[in-house]
Order: structure tokens, then sequence, then C-alpha cells
């Protein structure tokens, strides 16, 4: 019998079995797949190491910070800010036709870029900066006002509100179209006002970080051990049951596995809104390049780019991706301590929005053409906004909504979660509870805090 | 123990949750949160900490006397000069 089991072992899983294992709880963390990391995993492919989803850790903030995710991380899980080993970004842009913003972790160079860029603007650019919530004082009912909206009463100019949103609508927004106002200030002070970094390592020593912590403080991490099905007894769970079939007890369960994905393994639900869930998926190209992209004239860390005047945030109505817009991210271009150097290999991953029915829908023979036919479309649409660097691609990996939605489960593919946001984790049942991208807080550092707050709401206090 | 002593111990888990302050120029009359930069995430850990460290169980409804160092001291010194 444990006290609590954690559904799921990515970035929120851990860090709520850190906080739980810390206060002396028997805690068990399964998961489904033979390693941990969820969204945010690792593989590696012809001898190289590649990250699943990171391009940059976003919520960075310089040592000694006392404020922001962050700083609370550090705290609730004792760590040292050190232990992550983040360097920070060389500097970021949004790029539409003939408009670019620069931006870094200092919010002066976007203030400055909008003051060049956009003068009628400026002033109402620093009122948008004093109308922004702070991440605690974010209350459900204001939450799902629309970004569009209270972005449209302060500012004047469509072409700055576009630029400001597409970057936080790339970075988090799991609603198409239009974005909660919750989840602007979110993204807002994640991307802007604190910053991006990256550690040398990519993702696997904070995952290591984590592990380690978690077992030195007697936390249970079953790999290969995906929950079926939630058993639930007169209004609550009493345990799980695995895909193998055993059983295991708990006096309460926390899922990061989704929303719509939790319900659907309680087994007093019978019919799951599965309309509930995400739909916005992604394919990414990721690029091996036989120089560093500054040597081609590419010293960006991340640049979004669109291709109109408009953004277009929705899942791919006509094909199977929508290149009109895109994220490219050089791991290169990073501040790296000189003790570290650089990295072997130059890499440049190109991001774009796709149709998880439509990738689902191929055949295998089908599915490998796609693959290679869209790598090619999301490279020529990336290079209208970036050095072409086609001629230097030694090695190159792609993943799909399909692949996604095979590593982590989420439905649809979903990388940011459901559009609606459930910021308590509370469930019908009283000892369940959610934790992780269902939550509101996405990126790294968000999905440690997700984790860590849930762990202390529900599941500490008794 | 005595309230010197249970000082001292608050004093030891305010140093684990939050190992950047100076506690050194800490006023035991003037809240935590005004001296500090402490949240409410903070303010569990010193209740979580009481408990793993002395298992002393704190109700939800007494957490408002951990506000500073004084009343956290007075609200303890009951309940822990047995150990």
């Amino acid at each position: 019998m444990y006290d609590t089991i954690i559904i799921g072992a990515g970035m929120s899983g851990l860090a709520a079995g850190i906080r739980l294992a810390y206060y002396d709880q028997r805690v068990c963390v399964l998961e489904r797949h033979y390693t941990i990391g969820g969204l945010n995993s690792f593989y590696r492919l012809r001898g190289r190491d590649y990250d699943v989803g990171l391009h940059a850790v976003t919520n960075f903030t310089p040592k000694g910070t006392k404020k922001g995710p962050f700083a609370r991380l550090l705290r609730q899980l004792r760590f040292r800010w050190e232990d992550f080993t983040l360097a920070p970004q060389i500097g970021s842009a949004i790029r539409f036709p003939d408009m670019e913003l620069q931006f870094n972790n200092d919010i002066k160079l976007l203030e400055s870029q909008i003051a060049t860029r956009f003068p009628h603007e400026k002033d109402r650019f620093q009122q948008l900066l004093r109308e922004l919530v702070d991440y605690d004082d974010l209350q459900q009912e204001h939450f799902n006002l629309s970004a569009r909206q209270v972005l449209g009463q302060t500012l004047r100019d469509p072409l700055l509100i576009e630029a400001l949103l597409c970057p936080l609508m790339w970075y988090g927004n799991p609603c198409e179209r239009d974005m909660a106002f919750g989840q602007f200030c979110i993204m807002f002070r994640s991307i802007f006002l604190e910053g991006f970094a990256r550690p040398f390592r990519g993702v696997r020593p904070i995952l290591r970080n984590l592990v380690k912590r978690f077992r030195s403080l007697g936390g249970e991490l079953r790999l290969r051990s995906g929950v079926s099905r939630i058993v639930v007894r007169d209004g609550r769970a009493v345990g799980v049951v695995l895909d193998d079939g055993q059983q295991i007890e708990a006096r309460r369960i926390l899922s990061s596995a989704g929303y719509v994905e939790t319900m659907r393994l309680c087994d007093d639900i019978s019919c799951v809104e599965t309309d509930r869930a995400g739909r916005l998926s992604f394919v990414e190209s990721i690029s091996i390049l036989d120089k560093q992209p500054a040597e081609l004239g590419y010293d960006r860390t991340i640049v979004f780019f669109n291709d109109s005047d408009r953004f277009h945030w929705q899942m791919p109505q006509e094909d199977l991706c929508d290149v009109r817009t895109g994220v490219i991210c050089s791991p290169n271009n990073y501040a790296y301590d000189l003790s570290d150097g650089q990295l072997p290999d130059g890499v440049i991953r190109i991001t774009a929005l796709a149709s998880f029915d439509r990738w689902t829908s191929l055949s295998e023979s089908q599915y490998r053409l796609a693959k290679l036919h869209w790598f090619d479309r999301l490279a020529a649409s990336a290079v209208r906004f970036m050095p072409d660097y086609r001629a230097n691609v030694i090695d190159t990996d792609m993943f799909t909504p399909s692949t996604i939605r095979r590593f982590t489960w989420h439905d649809n593919g979903a990388v940011y979660g459901a559009p609606e946001k459930r910021l308590d984790g509370t469930t019908h049942l009283k000892n369940v509870f959610l934790c992780g991208t269902d939550q509101g807080f996405v990126g790294i550092i968000g999905s440690i805090v997700s984790g860590i707050s849930i762990a202390n709401q529900h599941c500490l206090k008794d | 123990m005595t309230p010197a002593e249970i000082r001292g111990q608050v004093l030891d888990i305010l140093e684990n949750i939050a190992p950047d302050e100076d506690l050194d120029s800490l006023q035991d009359d003037v809240s935590f949160r005004e001296q500090l930069e402490m949240d409410s995430m903070d303010f569990l850990d010193i209740v979580m900490e009481l408990r793993k460290r002395h298992r002393i169980q704190i109700p939800e409804e007494d957490y408002g006397q951990l506000a500073s160092m004084a009343s956290t001291v007075e609200y303890l010194t009951p309940l822990m000069k047995d150990i």
C-alpha cells in the first residue's frame, strides 16, 4: 500500500514524487515507457544524443533571483541553482514579412525594439506590462478571458498583437486561434520577463537530477509499468491495475496523464468527453549540420516566424502540416560556459503545426514518404527567415504527432494539454489529482512547479 | 526544549528552506513574510519540516500562528517542551 501513486515519470510526476518522498511518504511513480521524461524525454540515434522536446528552458532567471517559478522550484526541491547547469540564450527574434522584433533575457531589448518598430505603441506596451497578472494571482474566472480581446483593448496595431502572440502561442497555447488571458500572462512572463536557457547537455542532466533525488529519498520508480485502470470504489480510488494485470493499492493517485486520459482510466466513468482533449500537435525536423550555425551566419537562439501579417494558430485543415508559421531553434546558440565549449555538431530544429488525424491515417509507406516530403517543406519555409543551411545537413530525424502519441499517450499527440485548464488539479474523485500540462504551467520549469504545487495542495496536508 | 532551543530549530528549518536568506539579522517580532522572500509554499515547508523532524502535527487553522519567529516559538513552546 502506497501513500501516493504517481502516473507518469515526466517532469511534473518526478517533482511531485520528490516532494512527497522528502516528507516520508511511500511513493511510487509508474511510467509506461521504458525511459523517463514524458514530453521532455531524450533518445540516441546513429551515435548522437537528441532531446525530444527541449528547445529552450523557459522561466530562466539568474542566480540569486528570489521570485518566480525557477526560484520556487529550487527552494521546494532543495536544489542549487548550479544543479541545472543552465546557459542563457544569445538572442531570439520574432520574424514576420518585413518586420523583426528581437528579444533576449532582458525585457529592455524588446521594449526598445517595439519603441523603434512601433513608436505609436510604446506607451501602450508599457501599460500592457502593468496589466499582466502575476502567477500567484491567476484566478480561474479571469484565466479564461480572451487574450486577443484584452490585447485589443490595450494595443492598437494589429501587427504588434500578432507578433506578440506568435511566440507565446507557440510555446504554450493549447487552444486554437485565441489564447486564454491567464495562459498569455504565464507565457509572457516565462518568455519575455524571465527568459530562455539550456543546459549544455540538454534535458538529460535535469532528468538525472530529479530521478537521483527521488530515489535517494526512498521513492520508487517503475518503468514499463503503464496504468491501464484506476480502480474506484464508493467514490474513491483504491489503487491501479497495470497493463500486465498487476494490482497496486494506494491512498491517493496523482496523474500527469492529462485530464481526458486520466478520466478514461477511471473505472467509474463509462463515457469520456474526448472532445475536451487538446488538438494541437506538431512535426519537428532535426538537422545535424557539418558546421556550427554561426558559421553559416545564423546566431539566433530561437526564431518564431510567420509569413503573413496574420498569425494562424490552428490545426491544419487542408494538409498534414501548416508551414506558414514555425519555430527555428538552434541549441548551439546559447552562451555556454567556456569550459564546456561548443556542442559537437551544428543543430537546427524546425517545428510546424501538424494534424494528428491526418498523420495517423497514413499507411506505413505513405507515412515514410510524408516525413521526407514535409521535412523538405519545413526547411523550405524556414529558410525564408534564416540562412539556407540545407547544403550542410549530414543527418536528420523527424517526429510527427504519431511519434508524440506513441511515447506520451496524450490524446491527439497534444503537446500543451487540454484547452481548458484545471488550475486546482482536482477531479470528480476526492483522492485523484492532476498535475502536468493540464494545469496551465508548461515548459520544463512550469511542469516541475505544477507537480510541486499539486503535491503541496492535495497530497501533503493530511 | 526551551524557547531558545526551539528558536534554533526553527532557524535551522528556515536555513534549509531558504538557503540564500541572511538570517542573522532576522527580527523576531516582524513577520517572516516582511523580511524574507517567502511564499505560501515556503510556509507549508515550515509546518512539514516540524512534522518531519519533531513529529509535531500542526492543523491548518493554526498556520497563522507561524507568522513571525516570536509567535512561532510561543506557539511551539507547549508542543515541544517535552522533546
